[in-house]
């Protein structure tokens, strides 16, 4: 959803950008124009502006989303615990209300800090562009924003992040790909959680689960893993452990990365060579390297 | 119910743009909508007054396309209408293709009053 990159020209609107120009003025002062953009074009270009300030520090950002009480904070605690001493993590944390998980978080010894959207449902650039402003970032190796609980509107916003989770806890249906398929396809990874209670479950197939994610034309790993009791965590570690290093490399190739969505807008936004370059240092009227007195 | 947020991002947009081509009254707004944008076009239409209240955009009329829902095969290149959970090829059934079509959320075209009347 780029303006100026033309990864908004689709199959279905090319006819419109084919015409004879943009402005078409027609009798009594009409005037009509082609625009092209996307409705969020604001809210990606913060996003932009965020994962640049990500990029700048070598940061991995990763956006956390799932259905309310699937178990994202506790996928946080048990990560911390586990690799608290290979990465240093911030977690910004997205709620209506309370300051709970951001307190679980700080509890094991990391900075959290709690977005309360109030009846906002979902987090956009801007607020975890505040946010940003007000941890500290200095040596810190993975950022993790868990997004509100809702397996709707988060999918929507780009926040900066270069990973998309998406979480299915295993007492919500292995058929929530098919009921949700925009979050399923916006995710990177698919974790299926707590996943020690499918002994007990007889109405979810974690093979069925993954078919559904297939249907949507996703090639995801899928993984399973019950965090609270630390039961194959293994593998969600390695791939954490691999997005890092990726990270790493990518900031060595003055390259960016947008998460999944689609094939096609992500290659054209890794790119370099196009006009929306992310990597030009940005005119902002503020600096991230000084201390800043919000409003 | 990001619907209302997302709206209000459209009324930034279109004030821009009035703002920009010397209108005094948007009078119709075209937009693309994908149902796998996330956004529901019923509930674009209910927040969009809510949002153009009070803007140069409040009496304009808004037109959303909907969009339908096509994918390209990877394994065998054929393009096929698809539905929001089953992404999958129409011709060889293989679930490896790209969208071509249905995720849009686009502010298409403007037409607005350039005079007073």
């Amino acid at each position: 959803m780029c303006d100026t990159c033309g990864c908004n020209v689709t199959h279905g609107n090319q006819h419109l950008v084919t015409g004879d120009g943009k402005l078409a003025r027609t009798e009594d002062g009409k005037a009509a124009i082609t625009v092209l953009q996307g409705l969020l074009t604001e809210n990606d270009h913060q996003a932009a502006h965020n994962r640049q300030h990500f990029d700048n520090r070598e940061i991995l950002a990763i956006n956390l989303m799932s259905s309310p009480g699937a178990g994202k904070t506790a996928l946080l605690e048990a990560t911390i615990e586990a690799l608290g001493d290979e990465f240093s993590i911030a977690v910004i944390e997205g709620d209506l209300e309370t300051e709970n998980d951001a307190q679980r978080i700080r509890d094991k010894g990391v900075p959290a800090l709690q977005i309360s959207t109030g009846s906002a449902c979902h987090l956009d650039a801007h607020m975890v562009h505040d946010a940003l402003h007000h941890l500290d970032l200095d040596g810190i190796d993975v950022v993790f924003i868990e997004n509100v609980g809702n397996l709707v509107c988060p999918a929507s916003f780009d926040l900066g992040q270069h990973r998309n989770i998406t979480l299915l806890s295993v007492t919500e249906g292995d058929d929530k790909p098919a009921k949700y398929p925009v979050i399923f396809r916006a995710a990177d990874l698919v974790l299926l959680t707590k996943a020690d209670l499918l002994e007990v479950l007889d109405d979810f197939d974690p093979a069925k689960a993954e078919e559904y994610i297939r249907q949507l034309a996703s090639e995801v790993p899928v993984l399973q893993l019950a965090a609270r009791r630390n039961v194959d965590i293994d593998s969600w570690l390695n791939w954490l452990r691999n997005e890092v290093k990726e990270q790493r490399k990518r900031v060595k190739k003055k390259l960016t990365l947008r998460p999944a969505i689609q094939p096609e807008g992500s290659i054209l936004h890794s790119g370099h060579d196009h006009s929306h370059d992310h990597h030009q240092p940005h005119s902002h009227p503020h600096t991230h390297d000084k201390p800043h007195s919000h409003s | 119910m990001h619907e209302l947020s997302i709206c209000q991002s459209l009324i930034d947009q279109v004030e821009t743009l009035a703002n920009e081509n010397q209108a005094v009254a948007v009078k119709t707004i075209w937009l693309q909508v994908g149902p796998l944008s996330g956004a529901e076009v019923p509930l674009l239409e209910h927040a969009y007054p809510l949002a153009a209240v009070g803007t140069v955009a409040e009496n304009a009329q808004l037109l959303i396309e909907s969009m339908p829902v096509r994918v390209r095969c990877r394994t065998c290149g054929e393009e096929s209408v698809a539905s929001v959970n089953k992404l999958l090829c129409g011709v060889c059934n293989d679930y490896r293709t790209d969208l071509v079509s249905g995720d849009e959320m686009i502010l298409a075209k403007l037409e607005f009053d350039t005079q007073a009347h």
